[in-house]
């Protein structure tokens, strides 16, 4: 019985860390520049996590077979050591605080990022089960909006108002956006009724869309392609149906896809 | 009124107090296992047609597959039923009442009639969320962290929003209220009910537990309180605590305006935080009562692991910010809080390192208590570490609301407290009941679930940094979340095996009230003030007789002594 235990609790870790290590399952493949950075952050918390995790049960399952009552003997009357207690807490301490300084490093590296001029900027404004995409359109500039606007029927999904002369360039999609692969982009995430999140995996980008909050997250897409924006917090009964397509195509592409969303 | 209802049922004994709590935590959790099957098989097929559980809940099927609201809501309340009247309620009510006065030498709690009704106020809080279980509309579906705006706006965010989401906050409030009055008794009784000789430092490590608990729940559950109640305005009275300008819900404009999503975000997780320890608390407690036992050696570095429950009681109490990282929060407050978090790692390390150092050179005996106990600390390491890596905003970011933070929640604060539940009915059974339970049908239990839980969720963490998404009724609609299905069909079936074999420990209890073998005063050769008095103890515990304390509660294998532990009534060698 003890040595069964044992070898549960040393092939417990071995097992999960040969999956982890065979990724086997594994993140989305990487297409944004910063995510490099939390990639490497994510690998550096499993291994540390992992090798914790891996001598614990190690320890545990020692113990519990080496250990285990004979039946004669007397335990070790043993109850404290200052010395090796003060030794364990200051070495968790400078590891598990290190690593948290190291992992706000990355962090900060990446939220504190300033924006290059030629910023691609949108506007995000996500509502139950959809996402809703602006741009400026020429004038580099978004309208003034207002929720008493907003009329589905007539496809102003986010109330633009007609006075304001910046509104009548902006493009509007909904559930379909593009951007230009290489260049950094902006979005800026609003929400028209509850909390959402915007998820795109393979750019390692999530923040919550907060209504009466506008919210700044960015990205540098590094591939072309079509990826998913998927919504990350719980906003009603279709959730898990809140898909958006975001297609990163070259900057000649980009031009002329944005050309022809304006004539729609 | 008759001896029946006075000696059972408006009991103020805190022996029975404390069976009263633990039979509602059986009933909750066997509503929680329910629901989380109902989840699990939506999960695995989620477009399959169930005619048998059509025809027992039409309403959730409408005539197709399951719904994704139904879905919705079953996850809401599984979370709200396990978190506050199982996990609050077993190992700090539950075995608190019964144990904390014994062990400290009270004939009974400090305030005995508060006490009952603690249990009674409790009680009515879970009929509340029953209600809000079958409500008319459904159950709510915001999940039991109720973020507004999607649970303050009533029928028009979404099905069960309306009365069942109402329903939901008026039993937390009423929970609330039940969990504050057993933290004042809890204190009270501590500080002032100990018997002579008890000092505070030769209490056992479990009221320690208990007492820190305490702590945390009377500073936090009145924080809840009042969220809920600023939450209830918003929804009946035209407040707008939590609702900002200009929604736009179903077409309509909402008239509130001037209020913050995020409030309920800081007030819920200032809570919410201290919350998990209050879950987690009283069973490192009673793993190192039970771990220190069965290893025949004293609790290594005792002052250390009680200055370990302050420091993780304190710390707790400013690190909840770390479940909002990727809220719209100000980073540096984000940074803040992650360093917070790293802090409180190094008590909880510390407490898995003199767990180790206990049974280091100890003779171990590996009867049912302690193989929980050596399955919680599995589990607290499992899930300890994963909660470092999700410290990190930068981790965060990618791995925030994916399945990486149900299974670290799970392991940690679900199935550890609960094997420490596991392990306390085990050690404690023969003194509440008087027989043993079953040693063989206990340790089949144990394998099965201690196999089945990590067969459930090492998979999550898999689903997780696959970028899995929690939360979600199926994972169908998306190209980056099909290819998970065939581990959450996995999932589901070592979720059905490891519910399964539940029904061995319910039968191990419920079989050995009668016909278990008989246990003396101190079947497991323990130390501290309860193996000192009959099994079941008579009403006021010491039959009248204060006992003496001489001792701390762990000396096993004193040097000496004439067998390998010395009782806390006993004099003899120091």
């Amino acid at each position: 019985m003890p040595l069964v235990l044992s070898i549960f609790l040393w092939l417990l870790p071995i097992v999960t860390a040969l999956l982890f290590v065979g990724r086997v399952w594994w993140t989305p493949d990487l297409a944004s520049i910063h995510g490099r950075s939390i990639d490497d952050q994510l690998a550096l918390a499993l291994i540390v996590a992992g090798t914790i995790f891996v001598l614990a049960h190690f320890a545990l399952g020692y113990f519990i077979w080496r250990y285990r009552a004979s039946g004669s003997e007397r335990a070790l009357y043993w109850r404290e050591h200052p010395k090796l207690e003060a030794a364990w807490t200051i070495a968790t301490a400078i590891l598990f605080i290190g690593l948290g300084i190291e992992g706000n490093r990355v962090w900060a590296g990446y939220a504190r990022e300033s924006m290059p001029s030629d910023v691609v900027r949108i506007e995000v404004t996500a509502q139950q089960f959809a996402w809703n995409f602006r741009y400026p359109g020429p004038d580099g500039r978004f309208g003034r909006t207002d929720p008493r606007l907003i009329d589905d029927s007539l496809g102003n999904y986010i109330g633009i108002d007609p006075d304001d002369s910046a509104g009548e360039d902006d493009i509007v999609t909904q559930n379909l956006a593009a951007v230009p692969v290489n260049r950094a982009v902006e979005v800026t995430l609003r929400a028209k009724d509850v909390t959402h999140s915007f998820f795109v995996p393979q750019f390692r980008v999530k923040q919550d869309a907060v209504p009466g909050l506008s919210i700044p997250v960015h990205f540098t897409a590094k591939a072309a392609g079509e990826y998913e924006v998927a919504c990350a917090e719980l906003c009603g009964m279709q959730h898990h149906k809140m898909r958006g397509r975001l297609q990163v195509m070259s900057e000649a592409e980009f031009q002329s896809w944005l050309r022809s969303r304006a004539a729609l | 009124m008759s001896g029946f209802l006075r000696r059972y049922l408006f009991s103020t004994d805190h022996k029975v107090v404390g069976i009263q709590y633990l039979l509602l935590s059986l009933a909750a959790v066997l509503v929680g296992i329910a629901l989380s099957i109902i989840m699990r098989i939506r999960l695995a097929w989620p477009q399959e047609k169930w005619p048998i559980l059509e025809r027992l809940m039409p309403a959730a099927f409408a005539g197709g597959p399951m719904t994704p609201e139904f879905y919705l809501s079953m996850m809401t309340m599984h979370g709200t039923i396990m978190i506050f009247f199982v996990l609050s309620t077993a190992p700090l009510s539950g075995f608190g009442n019964y144990f904390l006065p014994i062990q400290i030498g009270a004939r009974d709690m400090a305030f005995p009639v508060l006490n009952m009704l603690s249990f009674w106020i409790t009680l009515l809080a879970f009929g509340v969320m029953m209600a809000a279980l079958f409500a008319t509309g459904g159950a709510p579906i915001a999940g039991w962290t109720s973020y507004p705006p999607l649970s303050a706006l009533g029928e028009i965010a979404g099905p069960g929003l309306g009365l069942g989401q109402g329903l939901w906050i008026v039993s937390i409030a009423i929970f609330c209220v039940g969990s504050l009055f057993t933290s004042l008794n809890f204190l009270t009784t501590t500080l002032n009910l100990r018997a002579r000789g008890m000092s505070l430092l030769w209490m056992p490590l479990t009221v320690w537990a208990w007492f820190t608990t305490a702590i945390l729940a009377l500073l936090a559950f009145p924080v809840l309180l009042a969220a809920g109640l600023l939450l209830l305005l918003d929804r009946i009275g035209g407040t707008s605590y939590f609702l900002p300008a200009g929604l736009i819900v179903s077409d309509q404009l909402i008239p509130n305006q001037g209020g913050s999503p995020l409030l309920w975000q800081h007030l819920f997780w200032f809570f919410g935080h201290p919350e998990v320890y209050i879950a987690i608390l009283p069973g490192m407690g009673i793993t190192s009562h039970i771990v220190s036992t069965f290893s025949r050696k004293p609790v290594f570095a005792y002052k250390a692991m009680v200055a370990a429950f302050f420091a993780i009681g304190f710390i707790s109490y400013i690190v909840w910010g770390h479940h909002m990282f990727i809220s719209g929060m100000s980073p540096y407050a984000g940074i803040a809080f992650s360093i917070s978090t790293m802090a409180v790692a190094v008590p909880s390390a510390v407490k898995t390192f003199n767990w180790l150092a206990t049974m280091w050179r100890g003779q171990i005996r590996l009867a049912t208590p302690m193989l929980y106990s050596i399955g919680f600390v599995s589990f607290f390491v499992s899930g300890g570490v994963t909660g470092v890596m999700l410290a990190m905003p930068s981790v965060d970011i990618f791995l925030h609301d994916t399945y990486f933070v149900v299974a670290h929640f799970h392991i940690i604060m679900g199935v550890a407290a609960i094997f420490a539940v596991f392990a306390g009915t085990h050690f404690w059974f023969p003194k509440m009941f008087g027989r043993m339970m079953s040693e063989s049908l206990g340790k089949v239990h144990f394998w099965l679930t201690l196999a089945g839980v990590y067969a459930i969720f090492m998979p999550m963490h898999f689903l997780g940094i696959s970028g899995g998404l929690r939360r979600y009724a199926e994972f169908t609609e998306f190209a980056f979340l099909r290819p998970l299905q065939p581990l959450h069909v996995f999932i589901s079936i070592a979720a059905f095996v490891t519910a399964a074999a539940q029904i061995i420990f319910l039968f191990n209890c419920f079989w050995s009230i009668r016909n278990g073998r008989r246990a003396g005063v101190n079947p497991w050769e323990a130390t501290s003030l309860e193996w000192t008095i009959p099994s079941p103890p008579p009403h006021d515990n010491f039959a009248g007789v204060e006992p003496v304390v001489h001792r701390g509660p762990y000396d096993y294998s004193v040097p000496g002594a004439s067998r390998d532990y010395l009782m806390q009534t006993e004099g003899g060698p120091e």
